[in-house]
C-alpha cells in the first residue's frame, strides 16, 4: 500500500511542476507587453510601467523569473495583488473557507440526491421510476447551474421568502447555492450509480443473498450498494474538482465570497498576480483531491494496487 | 483466384458495407425514443438558427424605450427586456450564436485532440510521454477553470471564448483517441498496411482513424452540449459575448438585476440553453447506444 501511495505521489510531482509552468506562462502569453496589458488605460506614466516591470522582475531572463516564481511559490509567496496590495496568499486563504464550505455542502447534496436516484432507478429497472429518475438526471446535466441559481433565488427568496437571496453565514444562506452547484454533479452520480448498481445486482452473490432469505433492503443496502459505490467514489472525487471550478459562477450568482469570485474579479481587474495565485491554488488543490481519491480507491478495492508498478 | 478475392474486398464492396453499417446505425438511432426527440428538437433549433433573420418578428438589438419590461403577450410572446427589445427575437438570433460557438469549440478541440492522440498512441516513446504529460497538466485545471485562464490571457469576447472552450476540451479527445489507437494498432490490418509499404500518415488517417470515429462522434456530440454550457457561463460572467449581442448567457446575465419584477428576462434565455443542451445530450446518448453500446454509463 505504501508503495502505491509513494508511486502516486511521485507521479503528481511532474503534473504540479507543469501546472506552475502553465500558470507562470500566463503573463507572457498576454498579447503585447504584459505590463501594458495589466495596466491597460491606467498606465499613467513610463515610470509607473517601469516600476511594475521591476516589481515583477520582468527584466531578468525567463528561466530566472520561473525559478524565482517556483521558489517563492514553494515558500508560500505568490506576490502582491496589484489592486489591494495585500499578499496574494493571504487573500486566497481568507476566501478559501467560504469556497470549501460551498463545495462540501454541494457534494453532500450531490451524493445524497445522486445515489438515491441511481439506486431507485436500478432496483426498479425499466419501470416508470427508472425512466423518471434518469430523465431528472439528464435535466440536471443539461441545466446551466447559474440559471438554476437564479430560479432558486426567484422562487425561494423573492417569492416565498424562505431563504436569503445572497451573502453568506449560516445554513440558510448555504442551501440555495449548494443546491444550484450540486445538482449537475448529482445527475452524473445518479447515472453512474444506476449502471454500477444494475451490474452488481446481476452478480451471483446477490442471488445467493436473496436465496438465503435476506430481506430485500438488506440485500440492496448491505450487499449490493457497498460494492456498487466503489466506482462512484472516483466520480465523487472528480466531481469535487468540478464543484471547485463551478463555484466560480455560483459565487457570482449568489454574491458570495470565495476563490471563484476572487478569480473573476481579478480577471476583470487585470490583477494578474492574484489570478495566477488563485488558479495555481485551485489546480494544486484539485491534484491533491485526485491523489486522495486514487488512494482511497486502492483502500476500497485492493485489486487496484496489484496493477501499480 | 486471387483476382476474385481482391474484387470482393475492393473499395466498392467496402463502401457498400459502410453504407449498410451507417443505415443500421441510423435505424438503431431512430428506434431510441429519447434520441428521436433530441434529434427533432435539435433540428427545430437549427432551422430557427438558420432562418432567424427571416423568422424573428423584431430586430434583436433594436431598443424601444416605450416597450421596456413588457410581460409576455400576443405582440411579444416572451416579453421584452430592460431596453424594450423583443426576447423571442433575441433568443432566436441567440440560437445562431450558441450553436455556432458549440460547433466551432468542438471542432477546435477535436482537430487538435485527435491529432495529438493519434501521434501519442501510434508513435509511443518520448512523443507519447511529452503529449500525455502535457494533457495531464491541462487536466489539473478542473471544469471551466482552464477556459477561464485562457480567456484571462486572450481577453473577453466570443471568439476568444470559442478558442478557450475548444482548447480546454482538447484532453478529452486526445485521451480518447490515444486509447483507441493503442488497441487499433495491435490489429493485423495495421501490420499488413505497414508490410505493403503504406506511409505512417496513411496508416494513421486511412486505417486507424476510422476505428476511432464511433466513440469520437459520440463524445463530439455530447461535447457540443458542454461547449454551449461553458460559453454561456463565460458570457454570463461578462467574459464572452458583449452587449448588445443576443447571446443566451449574456442575456441571462442582463436579466439578473430585474429578477424580482421581470422574471421572464432571465428565465427564457436559460430555458433556451437547457432545451438546446438537453436535446444534444439526448441525441448523444442515443448515438452512443447505437454506435458503441460498450460506452454506456
Amino acid at each position: 500500500m505504501l508503495r502505491y501511495v509513494g508511486a502516486r505521489l511521485v507521479m503528481a510531482v511532474p503534473v504540479l511542476l507543469g501546472v506552475t509552468i502553465l500558470v507562470f506562462s500566463m503573463l507572457y502569453l498576454l498579447p503585447g507587453d504584459p505590463v501594458q496589458a495589466m495596466l491597460g488605460e491606467s498606465a499613467t506614466s513610463a515610470e509607473h510601467v517601469e516600476r511594475l516591470r521591476r516589481e515583477l522582475g520582468l527584466d531578468d531572463p525567463i528561466y530566472v523569473q520561473y525559478a524565482r516564481f517556483l521558489g517563492n511559490a514553494l515558500r508560500g509567496d505568490l506576490g502582491r495583488s496589484l489592486v489591494s496590495r495585500h499578499q496574494v496568499l493571504d487573500e486566497i486563504l481568507s476566501q478559501f473557507p467560504a469556497t470549501a464550505e460551498l463545495a462540501l455542502a454541494s457534494m453532500a447534496i450531490a451524493v445524497i440526491v445522486g445515489v438515491t436516484l441511481g439506486v431507485l432507478a436500478a432496483i426498479r429497472q425499466n419501470s416508470w421510476l427508472d425512466t423518471l429518475s434518469m430523465f431528472v438526471a439528464l435535466l440536471g446535466v443539461s441545466m446551466p447551474g447559474f440559471w438554476l441559481g437564479l430560479m432558486l433565488i426567484f422562487f425561494f427568496s423573492l417569492r416565498l421568502g424562505w431563504f436569503p437571496a445572497t451573502g453568506q453565514g449560516g445554513p440558510e444562506r448555504l442551501i440555495l447555492p449548494a443546491t444550484a452547484l450540486g445538482i449537475g454533479a448529482a445527475a452524473i452520480i445518479a447515472r453512474l450509480t444506476r449502471s454500477s448498481m444494475v451490474e452488481v445486482l446481476r452478480q451471483e452473490y446477490v442471488t445467493t443473498a436473496r436465496a438465503k432469505g435476506l430481506a430485500e433492503h438488506v440485500v440492496i443496502l448491505r450487499h449490493a450498494l457497498q460494492n456498487a459505490l466503489i466506482p462512484v467514489v472516483t466520480m465523487v472525487g472528480l466531481q469535487f474538482g468540478y464543484l471547485l471550478a463551478g463555484a466560480v459562477i455560483i459565487e457570482t450568482v449568489f454574491a458570495r465570497q470565495g476563490i471563484g469570485r476572487l478569480i473573476i474579479t481579478s480577471i476583470l481587474a487585470k490583477d494578474f498576480p492574484l489570478v495566477q495565485g488563485a488558479v495555481l491554488f485551485t489546480a494544486c488543490l484539485y491534484v491533491l483531491v485526485n491523489l486522495l481519491v486514487d488512494i482511497s480507491y486502492a483502500v476500497l478495492d485492493p485489486r487496484i494496487r496489484y496493477g501499480a508498478k | 483466384m486471387q483476382i476474385t478475392v481482391r474484387g470482393r474486398i475492393g473499395p466498392a464492396s467496402r463502401r457498400h458495407g459502410q453504407e449498410g453499417r451507417l443505415a443500421s446505425t441510423f435505424r438503431r438511432l431512430l428506434q431510441n425514443r429519447g434520441a428521436t426527440i433530441g434529434l427533432a428538437v435539435l433540428s427545430f433549433l437549427v432551422v430557427i438558427a438558420v432562418l432567424a433573420p427571416q423568422l424573428a418578428p423584431y430586430d434583436p438589438v433594436d431598443m424601444v424605450p416605450d416597450d421596456r419590461f413588457l410581460l409576455p403577450s400576443g405582440a411579444h410572446p416572451l416579453g421584452t427586456d430592460q431596453f424594450g427589445r423583443d426576447l423571442l427575437s433575441r433568443i432566436m438570433h441567440g440560437a445562431r450564436i450558441s450553436l455556432t460557438v458549440g460547433l466551432i469549440s468542438v471542432g477546435i478541440a477535436a482537430v487538435i485532440g485527435v491529432v495529438l492522440g493519434l501521434l501519442a498512441g501510434y508513435y509511443s516513446g518520448w512523443l507519447d510521454a511529452v503529449i500525455m504529460r502535457s494533457i495531464d497538466v491541462m487536466m489539473a485545471f478542473p471544469g471551466i477553470l482552464l477556459a477561464l485562464v485562457i480567456v484571462a490571457v486572450l481577453g473577453a469576447g466570443i471568439t476568444n471564448v470559442m478558442i478557450a472552450v475548444g482548447i480546454s476540451s482538447v484532453p478529452t479527445y486526445a485521451r480518447l483517441t490515444r486509447g483507441c489507437v493503442l488497441s487499433a494498432k495491435e490489429f493485423l490490418y495495421v501490420d499488413a498496411a505497414r508490410t505493403l509499404g503504406c506511409r505512417d500518415r496513411r496508416i494513421l488517417f486511412r486505417h486507424i482513424l476510422p476505428n476511432v470515429l464511433a466513440p469520437l462522434i459520440v463524445v463530439s456530440t455530447l461535447g457540443v452540449a458542454g461547449a454551449i454550457l461553458s460559453s454561456a457561463a463565460l458570457s454570463f460572467l461578462g467574459l464572452g459575448a458583449q452587449p448588445p449581442s443576443p447571446e443566451w448567457g449574456a442575456m441571462l446575465s442582463g436579466g439578473r438585476a430585474y429578477l424580482r419584477d421581470s422574471w421572464w428576462i432571465a428565465t427564457f434565455p436559460g430555458l433556451a440553453i437547457m432545451l438546446a443542451v438537453l436535446s444534444i445530450n439526448m441525441l448523444g446518448d442515443g448515438l452512443r447506444d447505437a454506435l458503441d453500446p460498450r460506452m454506456k454509463v
